[in-house]
């Protein structure tokens, strides 16, 4: 086991390589790296300031993106997003209430929105089977991004799931062939896209609308392959060895940025982003514009190209 | 997901015929003792019940293409612990076991070659590597291969067998879906056919990544297929499952494959679907090729 102090040091020197190798590339190539470089620094200054934040457990972390006050996309729209008309239906099946979708205005800027809805209250959570899609969420999450391309509408997507829902209707109806679908369809956008994840990204189910030109991650939500208890059931045999789970699998906001998964993550208020959620949307709000601004300039080939390069390249080999 | 433990069944010996004791195979389906020298004769389905026998990646390749056509292209990416990943046992350990037990670096092998003399590119997951999951080396030779197929000209044609993404990696590994996503647009750009072959089992970001958006989608009869395994959904919803659910019967009657083939048929229903598909030259590369940025500054 390695101890926190020994991780963040680990952490620090890692991120400042890659701040070194940024700057690097920029100077060599000329492309504008400077927000990347930034927030980068940005984060190497609060881990080296504070230590308090190296401190807390990727479990207790992993806690925070699951506290029952934690803002759901909701919360985040109603501060954020002005015009918002949801559009209802996969055309073919049903409705998924899990994921949701629809045009509006990003701090003023016209977008396509997706975003997946845990529910605030007992009531709305059974409703939308506390974020777990069936296949008509993504297939309807396709049909809106088909209308993103058609008017030109950068896409938004907002990932809060614990994953695709495991049913017996939901295999019949194709539910690994709808996310496949949705990836690839994510990979074909002439839009830009921009993804945040705000609470969990739990595995296929998130990434079937995760692939976009940027991948945020708030401060205290999780992305990661499998669920910790699920994890932790299949290789310690015991869900109650979670917390372990969750240490093994490196899924913060800084493992995130330190893997190359996420360009940034967001910063949440003192103590999670339940305990100032105007705060909270603020911050959303400012880095999801920036990355909208910055995407603009780039035309459909551009942003095609610079997606996809940015998921082949991802992965960790050795070549002999 | 690693499924080492649904690997424990005796497996067929490697050399058919010789002395040892495992002169013949118990039949995992109907019980039955058969010669592996008939078992290798009837490409490992057994002639008693037609079950399938699950095949260990090299003896797939001799099953698909023509003798001696096959010429290798993996097996110079190795897989690395990005996470220092430790559970009951160290990842770094579990691999070093994998590779030894089936000779390969990773769960992949890939090649190209001819079914019946037309070419082809082909991609094989290993079951018998850590449950056939795939982390970073699977998607990148699996990527590799799809866009080498696009370069030369040949379809692509993949094997699917695997518990899912490899847990190990964690986020490493579900990128890994969206990395072949992206390398399988190659054969999109140049009008080239992708057949995936679903072999049992195939769930989990493998079934929700490039197994399922191939052009044609075969199957193998009696191959368990889905997202969630049958214990999770068992789990999550508390009552019985229906018969046949998740096989590739159950997946042909409600619509999500093309069909369901014996493996005696594989190599002619290949071809002559293959052969129709090719009619034409395929098209001409993408004028615009971008140059990727390094794998340090995905902005
Ligand atoms: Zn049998």
């Amino acid at each position: 086991m390695t101890t926190p102090s020994t991780d963040l040091k680990a952490t620090l020197k890692k991120l400042e390589a890659r701040v070194h190798d940024l700057e690097v590339t920029a100077r060599e190539t000329g492309q504008n790296l400077d927000s990347t470089i930034h927030t980068l620094r940005a984060e190497v200054e609060r881990l080296r300031t504070a230590p308090a934040n190296g401190v807390m457990t990727r479990w207790e972390r992993v806690q925070l993106a699951r506290a029952p006050g934690r803002p759901t996309a909701h919360d985040y729209t109603e501060r954020l997003v002005t015009d918002f008309t949801e559009l209802h239906g996969d055309r073919n099946f049903a409705d998924d209430h899990a994921l949701i979708g629809g045009p509006g205005r990003w701090q003023g800027r016209p977008v396509m929105l997706l975003m997946q809805q845990k529910g605030r209250d007992t009531k709305s959570r059974v409703r939308r089977r506390f974020g777990m899609s069936n296949p008509e969420g993504y297939r309807k999450a396709m049909r809106l991004m088909d209308l993103a391309d058609k008017f030109g509408l950068p896409v938004v997507c907002l990932i809060d799931t614990p994953g695709a829902y495991p049913g017996i209707e939901a295999e019949e109806r194709g539910q690994a062939w709808a996310i496949a679908e949705s990836i690839q369809r994510m990979v074909r956008l002439k839009v830009p896209a921009v993804c945040a994840v705000i609470g969990e990204g739990g595995s296929g189910g998130a990434l079937a609308i995760g692939v976009g030109n940027r991948v945020l991650i708030q401060e205290n939500a999780w992305y990661s392959v499998i669920s910790p208890e699920s994890c932790a059931a299949i290789l310690w045999r015991d869900s109650a060895q979670a917390p372990k789970a969750a240490e093994a699998l490196k899924l913060t906001a800084p493992d995130l940025l330190e893997l190359g998964i996420v360009e940034e993550v967001i910063p949440e208020p003192v103590g999670g982003a339940h305990l100032d959620l105007d705060a909270a949307a603020a911050a959303l709000g400012e880095v999801v514009s920036r990355h909208l601004d910055e995407l603009s300039l780039l035309n459909e080939q551009e942003l095609k190209a610079q997606r996809a390069a940015r998921f082949r390249a991802l992965g960790a080999f050795t070549e002999s | 997901m690693a499924l080492d433990r649904f690997f424990r069944r005796r497996r067929p010996q490697q050399q058919a015929g010789s002395d040892m004791p495992d002169l013949w195979t118990q039949c995992p389906a109907c019980k039955e003792s058969v010669y592996n020298r008939d078992l290798e004769a009837s490409l490992w389905v057994c002639p008693k019940c037609s079950h399938h026998l699950r095949l260990e990646a090299g003896r797939r390749v001799e099953v698909l293409l023509d003798e001696g056509s096959f010429v290798q292209l993996s097996g110079r990416v190795h897989p690395t612990d990005p996470l220092n990943f430790q559970d009951t046992e160290a990842y770094v350990d579990r691999l070093s076991r994998a590779q030894k037990k089936t000779g390969r670096p990773d769960a992949i092998l890939t090649g190209t070659g001819s079914i019946l003399g037309l070419p082809v590119t082909l991609a094989v997951m290993d079951f018998a590597f850590s449950g056939g999951s795939m982390g970073s080396v699977v998607g990148e030779e699996i990527s590799r291969a799809a866009e080498h197929a696009a370069e030369i000209g040949t379809p692509f044609v993949l094997v699917a067998a695997s518990g899912g993404a490899r847990m190990q990696e964690s986020a490493l590994s579900l990128m890994q879906m969206a990395k072949t996503t992206v390398a399988l647009e190659s054969l999109t750009a140049r009008g080239l056919p992708y057949v995936s072959i679903l072999t049992d089992p195939t769930t989990g970001g493998v079934t929700a990544s490039f197994a399922t958006i191939a052009d044609v989608i075969m199957a193998e009869p009696g191959a368990l297929i889905g997202f969630a395994g049958p214990r999770v959904i068992q789990q999550t919803i508390r009552q019985s499952l229906p018969e046949g659910f998740q096989r590739a019967e159950f997946l042909l009657e409600h619509g999500m494959i093309d069909d369901v083939v014996d493996r005696r048929n594989h190599r002619n229903f290949l071809a002559g679907l293959l052969g129709v598909l090719t009619r034409r030259a395929p098209d001409a590369p993408p004028a615009e090729q971008p140059a990727p940025p390094s794998a340090e500054a995905p902005a």
